[in-house]
């Protein structure tokens, strides 16, 4: 380079590389290039001083401003609860029941409960409530232990079968035939005769036989026409849901070895507001009932259980 | 860099910029015909401009009250009459075709008018030099400024003259913002410190880009930044007007004086560079079509008053297509005028423009105030109820696009035996009409569930909305009904 060739064209000198006969022009960068450039390493270097940036062996250099994604996170979530503070007071304050007659509560319970159930329920209730085998769908109007929003709450709060919550909802129906309490044949014509009350099957001489059996071991839970029992979460049985399935194979299963379905007590685990906003959004969600006027207690039997 | 200069080395010892420095433009001031259009153009434009966010409109007591207002919080654009949703985006769309279709008309019938008239860039820039002639004084009085040393005097100018630049800028960035927000209303905020940080921002921004763009850069942002001169070229034929040296009326150019001398006849051009003195992007016209010339046609202006002065025929310098330039070489008459502009290209242009602007005001008489979609849940897809009877569940998004509350009725259209009920009603009060208050502009969402007795089909049906008021309009929203069989289709 003791020797710089001009280009004769533009008098400029080249960087002295050639390819195939064409060269490069020498050309110094353009200005507004260069300090772009020398701004953006003061840039760099105010950054680094400011914001998170040297990797260190278990964490990074914090910077001056102290600035983090989390401490953003924080920020916001902050300001998300302290804008929904007064909603959330009111909810409180509120019962289930005022919620309810309170259209502005009530869809912001609505809103608030469907978050919460995408955290809490649907693992085993499904993302759109639709349940499974052994986990009720939500959605329709058929409820073991009642449909009206203050029993949905209360069957929230205390859960089904937990032990240590008194208030939980509890029955046991008996297994009868691993207990030796119906023969083999016996559970058959019994299931028959659930199937013809559920309209499933046509009335046969099993179901005919299966009746009485049904009258003297079942009825007292379920009903004399199979309508259920809510008081002891016993399944109304004459209707076209089946919580563990319809087939003959299912229903046996059930009457030889019965079913034991568990759900948390909510009250110990969610705070009072969002079991309300739960209660309200399942409620909301097409079968929800009307609170019952209150009706005389019958002595509930201890054995019950779901279909 | 096309040709090796000898000077070059020897001037700037081998050193080149990769820029051309600017040559300073200071046109000097010219009056005529042009001129007097170009005041017109400029004081139209201007006042639409800075006038239209201050016309009010009365919308009753639901919508605001400015005819011209983007309301990008509510997403909602007022134009005087017409309120465009979102969803009628396409309006809006359309209105970009027919700009664009416009362009293509304008320049293919009067070539770069845009540029030479009613570019906010020509019209800014205009208004600038305005300003240079009323505190410098005119174009011999400006360039000598320039050369002075900086006395107190000349900084005063400077200072008096940027702060008007400043000034003029302000007002129009400021000005912008108006039509985002209720203009009396954020003008107090914004002078009482308290309207949204970004009405100042952007007027930060847009009063130094007019203050830099209209103030320093001028006859550059044409140039060496605006696309449009590139894409003109494609736009251009050889029937669009453009403003023509007719060198062949013109040269040999020589004045008046030289003329006497000559040994042959010369040219109307008296070399009187009045031409390159008025022009605003500082070329000279008599190099032929260039993409400097923004076509403001002041070159013309001061052409036929130069050829008044010597008593010649005005338009050696004018509005020209490339064909009567041949033409008038050749000695031929050249086409007229109206045969120019109304030639095929242009009438398509003009038919294709009408088309798509006729297909929008139909559209636009057309449009149904009200609107309903529907959206189908597919989590779960249907319901079994106690009795066997099936149950759907939608989401209805009913839009009340007029600025008042309205009584609507969404109906069942189809689904035999079936009715309806939302997460606010009983189940056992479903039937096949709902009645809903939507409140003014607004969109309701409406959770519905739809039920058919045991043993239904799966089936197609549609959500029909409905108004009984004066208004009235219909809209059908059409989805399916879903069994364990499928869902219909």
């Amino acid at each position: 380079m003791s020797n710089p060739k001009i280009d004769d064209a533009t008098g400029v000198e080249t960087v002295g590389h050639e390819w195939d006969g064409i060269e490069e022009l020498n050309n110094p960068l353009p200005r507004w290039w260069l300090w772009t450039f020398y701004i953006t390493i003061v840039f760099a270097i105010g950054y680094c001083v400011a914001y998170p940036a040297w990797p260190l062996i278990d964490k990074a250099t914090a910077g001056t401003l102290g600035w983090s994604s989390r401490g953003d996170l924080e920020n916001e979530m902050t300001a998300e609860t302290a804008r929904k503070a007064g909603l959330m007071a009111e909810l409180g304050n509120a019962s289930i029941e005022q919620i309810a007659a309170d259209p502005r509560l009530r869809r912001a319970a609505i809103d608030g409960g469907r978050a919460a159930f995408k955290v809490n329920c649907i693992q085993c209730h499904g993302n759109g409530a639709a349940g499974s085998a052994g986990y009720p769908n939500l959605n329709d109007d058929d409820w073991l232990w009642g449909g009206d929003v203050a029993t949905v709450h209360q069957t929230l709060v205390n859960g089904i079968r937990q032990p240590g919550d008194d208030a939980t909802r509890m029955s046991q129906m008996p297994a009868f035939g691993r207990d030796g309490i119906l023969n083999a044949a016996q559970v058959q014509d019994v299931v028959s005769h659930v199937r013809v009350l559920a309209g499933e099957e046509k009335p046969s001489a099993s179901a005919q036989r299966g009746a009485q059996i049904f009258t003297d071991n079942c009825t007292v839970c379920h009903g004399a026409a199979g309508e259920g029992n809510r008081t002891v979460g016993a399944p109304r049985l004459n209707d076209a849901i089946w919580l563990y399935g319809g087939s003959r194979a299912a229903i046996a299963q059930t009457v030889n070895n019965a079913r034991y379905g568990v759900m948390p007590s909510w009250g110990n685990r969610l705070d009072p507001v969002t079991v309300k906003m739960l209660a309200t959004y399942v409620h909301s969600l097409g079968g929800g009932e009307e609170a019952p006027a209150p009706a005389p207690q019958e002595a509930a039997p201890p054995a019950a259980a779901t279909n | 860099m096309t040709a090796h200069d000898p000077n070059l080395r020897a001037d700037h010892s081998n050193e080149i910029g990769l820029y051309e420095k600017r040559k300073s433009v200071f046109p000097k001031a010219i009056d005529g015909a042009f001129r007097r259009f170009k005041w017109l153009v400029m004081a139209v434009c201007l006042v639409i401009y800075w006038g239209t966010p201050w016309i009010r409109w009365d919308r009753g007591p639901y919508a605001p009250d400015q005819a011209v207002l983007i309301d990008l919080g509510n997403r909602r654009f007022f134009m005087f009459d017409i309120e465009i949703w979102p969803h009628e985006f396409y309006f809006v769309a359309g209105l970009l075709i027919m700009a664009g279709i416009g362009l293509f008309l304008v320049t293919s019938a009067v070539g770069r008018a845009w540029c030479g008239y009613a570019c906010p860039q020509t019209v800014w820039t205009d208004l600038f030099q305005h300003v240079d002639r009323l505190v410098d004084g005119d174009r011999n009085a400006q360039l000598r400024l320039q050369k002075a040393p900086w006395t107190a005097a000349k900084i005063g100018k400077r200072a008096l003259k940027w702060a008007i630049y400043l000034g003029i800028s302000f007002a129009t960035g400021g000005a912008w913002i108006f039509y985002f927000a209720d203009a009396p209303t954020l003008q107090h905020a914004f002078w009482t410190g308290t309207a949204a940080p970004v009405a100042y921002a952007t007027t930060f921004v847009l009063t130094m880009t007019t203050f830099i763009f209209g103030g320093f850069m001028r006859e550059q942002v044409c140039v060496y930044m605006c696309p449009w001169p590139r894409i003109q070229t494609a736009m251009l034929d050889e029937k669009s007007l453009i403003v023509t040296y007719k060198d062949w009326r013109g040269e040999p150019r020589g004045s008046v004086k030289s003329a006497l001398k000559a040994a042959t006849p010369l040219g109307d051009c008296i070399d009187c560079m009045q031409c390159v003195a008025v022009c605003p992007t500082g070329i000279d016209i008599r190099q032929g079509p260039q993409i400097g010339c923004i076509t403001c046609a002041l070159c013309i202006d001061a052409c036929d008053k130069a050829m008044a002065d010597v008593g010649r025929p005005r338009g050696l310098i004018d509005y020209c297509t490339l064909d009567d330039a041949e033409k008038e070489k050749r000695g031929e008459e050249p086409t007229p005028i109206l045969k120019t502009i109304f030639r095929p290209r242009t009438l398509v242009y003009l038919g294709v423009w009408s088309a798509i602007g006729l297909a929008l005001l139909f559209m636009l008489g057309q449009r149904a105030r009200l609107d309903i979609s529907v959206a189908k849940d597919r989590n779960p897809e249907y319901v079994m109820l106690s009795d066997g009877a099936i149950r759907n569940a939608f989401t209805l998004k009913l839009r009340n696009m007029e600025a008042r509350p309205r009584t609507f009725n969404v109906a069942l259209e189809g689904l035999d035996g079936g009715a309806m009920f939302t997460d606010e009603m009983d189940a056992a009060a479903a039937k096949r009409v709902l009645t809903v208050e939507v409140p003014a502009d607004t969109t309701k969402p409406l959770r519905v569930y739809a039920v058919r007795p045991r043993g239904s089909k799966p089936a197609e049906f549609a959500f029909v909305l409905t108004s009984d008021d004066k208004e009235g309009g219909m809209d059908r929203g059409e989805t399916t009904f879903t069994t364990a069989e499928g869902n219909g289709q």
